[in-house]
């Protein structure tokens, strides 16, 4: 797919040489390709409809620059337009409460657990004094887990009965006043958007916690339904961002287009590996060739 | 519960988001252009894949010069990828050896705890290998699995070496006359060659211990996953020959079509489907029925972007 691509784009672009203005016609094989593209990356079907309808428009009548075909002009303003999707710049944490609290959410095995380590430790790093909080009572050792981790990173972790994940909660944010920590991570437990009883647990957490930061945290690897699960979070929970895991596989991640693009919300953060320094800044231009699958038509592009 | 008000739960929210739109627009009955390029989408939001949907329409197209009902001829289509030939039923070995693989957090370990109860259930004596020796709590999260059904567990705590587990697991299998292992491996990303190299050893290991084992591979795989699943399973293909494929998270809203591409392309047949994180959330697959219920008439919800 991903050389075909390639071939197709370059073909197009020899047999469209000639400058003028850009054209349904002109860009028609272009749009196709890149249409394709983002579907094989992932990108939910109906974003990517809009998304194109966007950037036609946008591209339509302008003029050509002498550099460039108008099939590479158009893929430069899709590239500049994705970007401007994904956002800017990266953007950081909001850590103005004392304490900061940051809470995890999202479906199961997207990564949660590892996550609230992985940003425990960078926050360490960055002289805070975190504690993690295990509020994940049913998975089998779900608090084992952040135990061990938490020992790793030298990290203290709040359990509390491991029974209730409200009187954990709570009690937490009382341990984190006495010892003096300035930012918790709240772990919580593996749940479906579809289930209105652990949405209502999730909704009542963030009720008692006041998150300064709820982030969901999403595989990068998910499909189409990430569109689903990201705006049913959103709407119950306001989320102030996501966290994209697992990004070290080679999986395309057009679900950062898809959930970005539903919600509003920005990628705060990447996950890389599964170590516990395996956590990154997000920055939009580095993702932009991943997702639409074509970084060295887009390096060609800058070139010129 | 019953059996089938069981997955047909789990599959409800599937069908209510996309399939169920499929067939109201199939049962106007006519394939024009519009029609297709609706039946398009809506199967390409089931992760389907951009080629994989070409090919369904390009069959359906076929099929209903024979099948004039354009829905059936839709559900054939979609049963004919899927289904499998009849297996001779062979004696099963013993011990059989299950190898469980697949990426980070598919639904491996708890899919491991119903399969045993699922053996258990048919009178086998189980025994689970704790080989994720990597993953921080992963030997104690199988080890709950264990005591929950019963079943044997060999361990040899985190870090250990994975193979050796595996090993330590067939022998006692074979000294004290156990039916069935079964052994977890650490979640890894196909792309890891160190890794991946690993799981060669694993395999070849139980081979040692026990010639013809492991006898059966399957590989895990979360509904919610896109294109990047057929990757998954031609690299996990090549390195250890994967003989079934688990599809679990059916109970959410993901449609799972991955499984189509990954049949189409290497004709690895899907075993299970995983519909919840309880015990007795794991359902063998049957493709009509799967495909059935996926095509059932519903209320369709709307799945706006
Ligand atoms: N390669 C890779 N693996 C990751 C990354 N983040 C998490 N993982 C792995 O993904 C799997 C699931 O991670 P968890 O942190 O347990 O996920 P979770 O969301 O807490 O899971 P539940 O609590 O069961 O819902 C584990 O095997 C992790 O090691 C990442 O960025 N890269
Ligand atoms: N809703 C739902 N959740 C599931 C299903 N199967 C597994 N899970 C959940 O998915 C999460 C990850 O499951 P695990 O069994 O730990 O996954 P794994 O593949 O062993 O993960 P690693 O060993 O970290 O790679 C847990 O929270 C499980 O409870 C399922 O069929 N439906
Ligand atoms: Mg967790
Ligand atoms: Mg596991």
């Amino acid at each position: 797919m991903f050389e075909s691509l390639q071939e197709k784009l370059s073909r197009a672009f020899k047999t469209l040489s000639g400058k003028g203005r850009i054209t349904e016609s002109n860009i028609k094989e272009a749009v196709k390709q890149i249409k394709l593209s983002l579907l094989e990356a992932d990108v939910n079907y109906k974003v990517v409809k809009e998304f194109i309808k966007s950037v036609q428009e946008k591209a339509l009548g302008e003029e050509v620059l002498k550099s460039f075909t108008p099939d590479q002009q158009f893929i430069k303003i899709v590239r500049d337009e994705l970007i401007k999707v994904l956002g800017e710049k990266k953007v950081g944490l909001n850590l103005s409460g004392s304490p900061a609290k940051i809470m995890l959410v999202g479906l199961q095995g997207s990564g949660k657990t590892t996550t609230s380590a992985k940003l425990a430790l960078m926050l360490k790093k960055e002289g805070k004094h975190p504690l993690l909080v295990a509020a994940d009572v049913y998975r089998p050792a779900a608090v084992d887990q952040l135990i061990q981790l938490g020992k790793q990173i030298e990290v203290p972790v709040y359990t509390g009965d491991r029974k209730d994940p409200l009187k954990i909660v709570q009690e937490a944010l009382d341990e984190a006043v006495k010892n003096v920590h300035d930012v918790i991570i709240f772990d919580t437990a593996g749940r479906l958007h579809v289930d209105e009883k652990m949405m209502e647990e999730v909704r009542r957490i963030a009720e008692i916690v006041k998150p300064d930061e709820i982030l969901m945290v999403i595989d990068a690897m998910t499909g189409q339904d990430a569109v689903n699960s990201a705006k049913k979070f959103n709407d119950e929970l306001e989320l102030t961002g996501f966290v994209v895991t697992k990004i070290d596989g080679d999986a395309r991640g057009g679900v950062i287009l898809s959930v970005r693009h539903v919600t509003g919300k920005p990628v705060k953060f990447v996950g890389i590996s599964e170590k516990m320094d395996g956590l990154e800044y997000f920055y939009p231009d580095r993702i932009a060739g991943r997702i639409l699958g074509m970084g060295d038509v887009l390096s060609l592009i800058d070139k010129l | 519960m019953g059996f089938l008000s069981k997955i047909k739960e789990g599959l409800k929210k599937t069908r209510d988001s996309v399939f169920s739109k499929v067939k109201n627009i199939l049962s106007l009955e006519k394939l024009d252009a519009e029609t297709l390029e609706e039946l398009e989408e809506l199967l390409i939001l089931s992760d389907m894949g951009v080629e994989t949907v070409e090919e369904v329409i390009e069959r359906l197209k076929e099929k209903v010069k024979e099948v004039k009902d354009p829905n059936t001829a839709l559900k054939k289509v979609l049963i004919d990828i899927l289904k499998e030939e009849e297996e001779e039923k062979k004696e099963a070995p013993k011990p059989y050896v299950l190898l469980i693989v697949g990426v980070n957090g598919t639904g491996k370990t708890t899919t491991i705890g119903k399969l045993s109860r699922i053996f258990k259930e048919q009178g086998k004596r189980v025994v689970l290998a704790a080989a994720d020796t990597f993953r921080a709590a992963a030997v104690e999260q199988l080890k709950v699995w264990s005591e929950r059904v019963g079943a044997d567990f060999i361990s040899q705590g985190q870090g250990a070496d994975a193979a050796a587990v595996a090993y330590d697991a067939v022998m006692h299998a074979k000294s004290k006359g156990k039916d069935i292992v079964i052994i977890d491996t650490a979640g890894r990303l196909h792309t890891r060659h160190n890794l991946m190299e690993e799981l060669k050893k694993v395999h070849r290991t139980i081979g040692r211990v026990l010639p013809g084992a492991p006898h059966d591979v399957w590989l895990v795989i979360d509904a919610t996953t896109g294109q990047n699943g057929l990757v998954q399973a031609k690299k996990f293909a090549e390195t250890v020959n994967i003989t079934g494929i688990v599809l679990t998270k059916l109970d959410g809203t993901a449609k799972g079509g991955i499984v189509f591409a990954i049949k189409k392309e290497l004709k690895t047949p899907v075993k299970y489907i995983g519909v919840g994180e309880g015990v007795d959330d794991l359902k063998p697959f049957d493709p009509e029925e799967f495909v059935d219920a996926l095509l059932a008439t519903e209320e369709a919800m709307d799945a706006e972007v």
